[in-house]
């Protein structure tokens, strides 16, 4: 019975470390500047699968080596505390080694370069907005009073800094490769994520705040956002698409967009007749 | 979040010394044979009881004075003017408190006569208390502070409404104490229940000082002063 | 050997009859009963019954994420409604209840030598509110609307909103229910606190207890003092709900209709329940800690090693974990440089649960290891424990968290940790004290059975679930659909976690089984079957009678852990038997 489970416990370490090694399954390719965030995961992935092996296999070795036999009598050893301490200091620094590093880049994960273009993504149930500001480079004042016909975003309309600002409602968002962006996230509704699991960076999107996070597009392509925080029945389709662009195909796609006055405006005359 | 540290220091503080009288760094396998002092307290299991609780409620009303002063610094605070009538609240239950403790003093000298007439004087401004703060919500309520008007307001209903529902609790255990009183139970155990009593409400007592002055403090004060982000700061 | 001396100053403890209480009634003693073992019971049997309702709901949950939309009767909001009260479940309902309101009741009267907890009828209480509030809960589920599905953290806005399910009488119900269950917790809290306190026999010291005692007492301290931010966070959402105030309301546009609402704060929110939510987490592990530790002691007839260092270590978790609730808000928005606060405190944390990993395996060093099933079940939490444990570095770490927060590997994580671990350590003490209760011993050939299917089962459920989150499959939802970065081998693990899901819920029943067989026609156990050193074991009846210790309390001469003393006769010495004229030989130091 001991041979046989400090064996499984063997096949379980191997059959972890094999998976691993043989499965499909790992990080989605990056596209964005936060090579780091891998950086530090695979950091910590080997220093605690390590200390995860070391132990396991350590307990297996007692399990089979001290297993009870006719005459055996456990030694008496209530504490040695050198082998303690040591073991507690060697933890801290390994923890240390986990921890330094994740600081470092939480710092840049917080402090938004210079020169960062900002945009707002707005959550609602179940979909995503987007706004980029107009030529001014400003994003006007919103809040969800102001939501109403053909001001889905809520704008403030008095406000001469969201007369230009590119309203996309309903439709991807684009960005330019290479070019840092700040994210603005707000909600009119409920807590949602917003998730590009090839972006690594994201922040959730809090009514009543706005919050943020930055990143650098690396790689062009379409990629799939998810709402990743629970926001109701209609949560996992709370989808949308980022699109990068070179910087000529993004400008041509901005050509396209319309202004939050163009829609406004439209809205006005839809009105009207009635 | 600071008064929650506040109170978590204190809690840590006396957890720390009650651990140092364990002898933590004995080491039990070297001392085998009998041992008198087990460490536990004098003091009767009620009464350690009770402390226990008081810890419990004061992290209750710590967290509640957290939220508020979390939520006052997020700005859009309009808060309610304080209403005159809680001072005289106040005096009611400093007064309650007082005759609480008179009763505490006369059941350790055996004098249950005096015992019953200053717990029923007790009792009567307790209510007094309550019956002037549900005033207090009233006239709130008619000048406008409803519960749902505000935050601010919502949260004086809330804190206010925790504080009486625990001085009600305390006003059954209070009519249990009388009845032993009248009943003429054992000294001692009388003793006892009217100890634990004038404990509560002294607690309670404190705790009403502390959110009263919160309320005057943050009284006048809308989000556009300064002050409110300072006062959601050192609280 | 220090000597203490004193053997002669301990006063008789001997009572008189009329002390002893007895129960006058058949309701009074088996349904209104102030008997400490038969609330751990009542408690246990609740606990366990509706965690019954969990497991099964896993299953829903499981199977629509192997086949998704094969089965009408998993609409969204059933799945949100399943996976919410599963949670919700396990954590309080099951997990906490049956560590302290069971084990603890059971064991800690007996561990530390009283006749029963200090305030019984406080005690009986306990349990009823207890059972009133898994009523609420249950009644939430035949309310119309279904119960709450606003997953268990219950994150207004969304949970008290239309597009929620069970927003008209779920979650009224369910935080109902949560104010019962911390109003009858705090009761039996008092109770587990103080009979720890004050009613240790005489020579029981505190570094005397066994780990048992301190991980429940630990647990139960940061219990009382976390549970009541829960229960200022339900009381003020139900006032949302019921009221319409704003606590936790900003103001809200939904689905084009602007609400009454304005003004609050929803991350208000997430701070009061993480403040409560982090500590629970240690609520749940430190008693499986405690009782793990006595465990591996007793089978492997080894004293704990470091008993101090593991004495010390439960004390820095419970001080800590009031300190690390923000590493479940890394990306909800609160102010970014708390995250370096809390990925400090977090990470710090690791170090004293290693050592305590260290000191149980250390424990088995030059052991003499019985594999009987308790101890087969302890192993085995070290082993997820751990597994758990390290993951946790990757989630506490906050830059790490940025990708994996609200991913699969989320759900691996948790459910490796304070999931299946605290559950083996749950079904490790009921094969250890089963004897005890019921005076018969659990048949070990279905305990081993039991024990290899849900613990390798187990480990293939949750081991390869951490890769999609890798992939960054997220968690909550009910259809993940074509998604371009998921490869379609993803659906295959799906279907085999299933599978293993579905293998490892069946084989319970095994334990079911074995439970109320052994009842009935397991081998007599004897008082004192495992030779274990505690006290609990040490009753002059079996099962220990009202009282528990007949006439006289017994008088502890020594600690909890004297297994293998060189010099002694047998492998174990019990805590109540006195030194013999010659001291053994002590060991080093």
């Amino acid at each position: 019975m001991a041979i046989a489970f400090a064996l499984i416990l063997v096949l379980v370490v191997i059959g972890s470390v094999l998976f691993h090694v043989l499965s499909p399954w790992w990080m989605t390719p990056i596209a964005s500047n936060w090579g780091y965030i891998d950086g530090t995961i695979n950091l910590t992935f080997w220093i605690t699968g390590a200390g995860y092996i070391a132990i396991i296999l350590f307990m297996a070795y007692c399990v089979f080596r001290f297993r009870h036999q006719e005459g055996r009598r456990a030694a008496y050893q209530p504490e040695n505390n050198k082998l303690e301490w040591s073991l507690g200091i060697g933890t801290t620094v390994a923890v240390l080694a986990l921890l330094g590093p994740g600081l470092v880049v939480w710092y840049q994960y917080i402090e938004v370069p210079k020169g960062a273009a900002e945009i707002e993504v707005m959550g609602q149930q179940w979909q995503w907005s987007f706004r980029l500001p107009g030529k001014d480079g400003l994003l006007g004042t919103s809040d969800p009073r102001y939501v109403g016909s053909g001001n889905t975003l809520g704008l403030n309309p008095s406000d001469p800094n969201g007369q230009d600002d590119v309203v996309i409602d309903g439709g991807d968002l684009h960005l330019a490769l290479g070019k840092p962006v700040k994210v603005l996230l707000r909600s009119i509704d409920v807590v949602h994520d917003f998730y590009v699991p090839e972006f690594r960076a994201r922040m959730d999107l809090m009514p009543g705040l706005v919050t943020y996070f930055w990143f650098t597009p690396t790689r062009t392509g379409t990629f799939e956002v998810l709402c990743a925080a629970f926001c109701g029945v209609g949560h996992d389709a709370m989808r949308g698409s980022v699109v990068v662009d070179k910087e000529s195909d993004y400008q041509a796609w901005l050509q396209k967009q319309h202004t939050f006055a163009e829609l406004s405006a439209r809205a006005k005359k839809v009105n009207l007749p009635q | 979040m600071n008064i929650t540290f506040l109170f978590l220091a204190v809690i840590a503080a006396i957890v720390a010394w009650w651990l140092a009288q364990q002898r933590l760094t004995a080491k039990p396998w070297l001392e085998a044979g009998s041992i008198g002092d087990t460490g536990a307290s004098s003091l009767p299991a009620a009464k350690i009881g009770l402390g226990v609780f008081l810890a419990v409620v004061s992290s209750l009303f710590a967290l509640l004075i957290s939220a508020y002063s979390m939520r006052m610094e997020m700005g859009e605070w309009k808060p309610a003017p304080v209403p005159k009538l809680l001072w005289l609240n106040t005096g009611a239950l400093i007064l309650s408190s007082g005759a609480l403790q008179w009763a505490r003093v006369a059941a350790h000298r055996g004098r249950l006569d005096r015992v019953r007439a200053v717990l029923l004087a007790g009792g009567i401004f307790a209510f007094a208390f309550l019956a002037g703060q549900l005033v207090a919500w009233r006239q709130l309520d008619a000048a406008g502070y409803y519960l749902t008007a505000n935050p601010a307001a919502a949260f004086f209903y809330l804190i206010t409404g925790v504080h009486g529902l625990h001085l009600l609790g305390g006003l059954v255990a209070l009519g249990r104490t009388m009845d032993k009183a009248w009943q003429g139970a054992k000294l001692d155990q009388m003793r006892l229940s009217v100890d634990l009593c004038a404990t509560y409400w002294h607690f309670l007592l404190f705790v009403w000082l502390v959110l009263f002055s919160l309320l005057l403090l943050t009284d006048p004060i809308e989000s556009d002063s300064g002050l409110v982000s300072l006062i959601g700061r050192i609280f | 050997m220090v000597d203490i001396g004193a053997a002669e100053a301990i006063p008789s403890a001997e009572v008189e009859d009329v002390e002893l209480y007895h129960a006058k009634s058949w309701v009074t003693k088996y349904v209104f009963c102030q008997d400490a073992k038969v609330i751990a019971i009542q408690y246990s049997i609740t606990a366990i019954g509706i965690g019954l309702v969990a497991l099964v709901l896993s299953w829903l949950i499981r199977l629509q994420l192997a086949f998704p939309g094969s089965f009408s009767i998993i609409t969204p909001s059933n799945y949100y409604q399943f996976v919410t009260m599963h949670g919700m479940i396990m954590v309080i309902y099951l997990l906490t209840a049956l560590f302290l309101g069971g084990f603890g009741n059971y064991l800690i009267p007996l561990m530390v030598g009283a006749r029963d907890m200090v305030f019984p009828y406080v005690n009986m209480l306990s349990y009823w509110v207890y059972f009133l509030a898994v009523l609420v809960l249950v009644a939430s589920f035949f309310a119309p609307g279904g119960p709450t599905g606003a997953g268990w953290t219950l994150y207004p806005p969304q949970a008290i909103l239309a597009g929620t399910p069970g927003q008209d009488w779920g979650i009224i119900l369910m935080l109902a229910s949560l104010i019962l269950f911390i109003i009858g917790f705090t009761m039996g809290g008092l109770n587990y606190v103080v009979t720890v306190l004050q009613g240790r026999t005489r020579g029981m010291t505190m570094m005397r207890l066994p780990l048992t005692v301190w991980g429940i007492f630990t647990a139960t301290i940061l219990a009382l003092l976390a549970f009541p931010a829960l229960f200022v966070a339900s009381v003020m959402m139900l006032f949302d709900r019921v009221l319409g105030t704003s606590f936790f309301m900003p103001a809200i546009v939904q689905a084009g209709e602007h609400l009454k609402y304005g003004g609050g704060s929803p991350i208000l929110f997430q701070h009061l329940f993480w403040f409560f939510g982090h500590p629970e987490v240690y609520i749940v592990a430190l008693p499986a800690f405690g009782i793990v530790s006595d465990l591996i002691s007793t089978h492997a007839r080894k004293n704990i090693f470091g008993y101090r260092m593991m004495v010390w270590a439960l004390v820095s978790i419970a001080v800590l974990s009031f300190v690390v609730w923000g590493h479940h808000m890394y990306i909800s928005g609160m102010n970014p440089p708390f995250g370096f606060f809390f990925a400090t405190s977090t990470l710090i944390i690791a170090v004293p649960t290693a050592i305590k990993v260290y000191n149980w395996v250390l424990t088995l060093w030059r052991g003499d290891i019985h594999l009987t099933v308790p101890m087969l079940f302890a192993l085995g939490f070290i082993v997820t424990f751990v597994n758990g444990g390290i993951t946790g570095l990757f989630l506490g770490n906050v830059i790490v968290d940025v990708p994996l927060s609200a991913t699969m590997f989320v759900v691996a994580h948790f459910h490796m940790v304070m999931g299946i671990a605290p559950i083996l350590v749950v079904f490790g003490g009921i094969y250890h004290w089963y004897p005890k209760i019921t005076g018969r011993m659990l048949n070990e050939r279905l305990g081993q059975f039991h024990f290899w299917v849900t613990f390798l089962g187990a480990y293939l459920i949750y081991f390869p679930m951490h890769y999609l989150g890798f992939i960054g499959v997220p968690r909550r939802y009910y259809e993940l659909g074509e998604t371009a970065f998921v490869p379609a081998s993803a659906a295959t693990l799906n279907v085999a976690i299933t599978a293993a899901a579905l293998v490892v819920g069946a084989a319970q029943t095994v334990f079911f089984f074995n439970v109320i067989w052994s009842l009935f026609k397991g081998k007599l156990a004897g008082g004192n079957p495992w030779k274990a050193t505690t006290l609990e074991w040490q009753t002059p009846q079996t099962p220990p009678g009202h009282g528990n210790w007949g006439k006289e309390l017994p008088v502890v001469y020594r600690w909890a852990y004297d297994y293998s003393v060189p010099g002694a006769g047998q492998d174990f010495l019990p805590q109540n038997q006195p030194p013999a004229k010659q001291a053994p030989q002590a060991a080093p130091s």
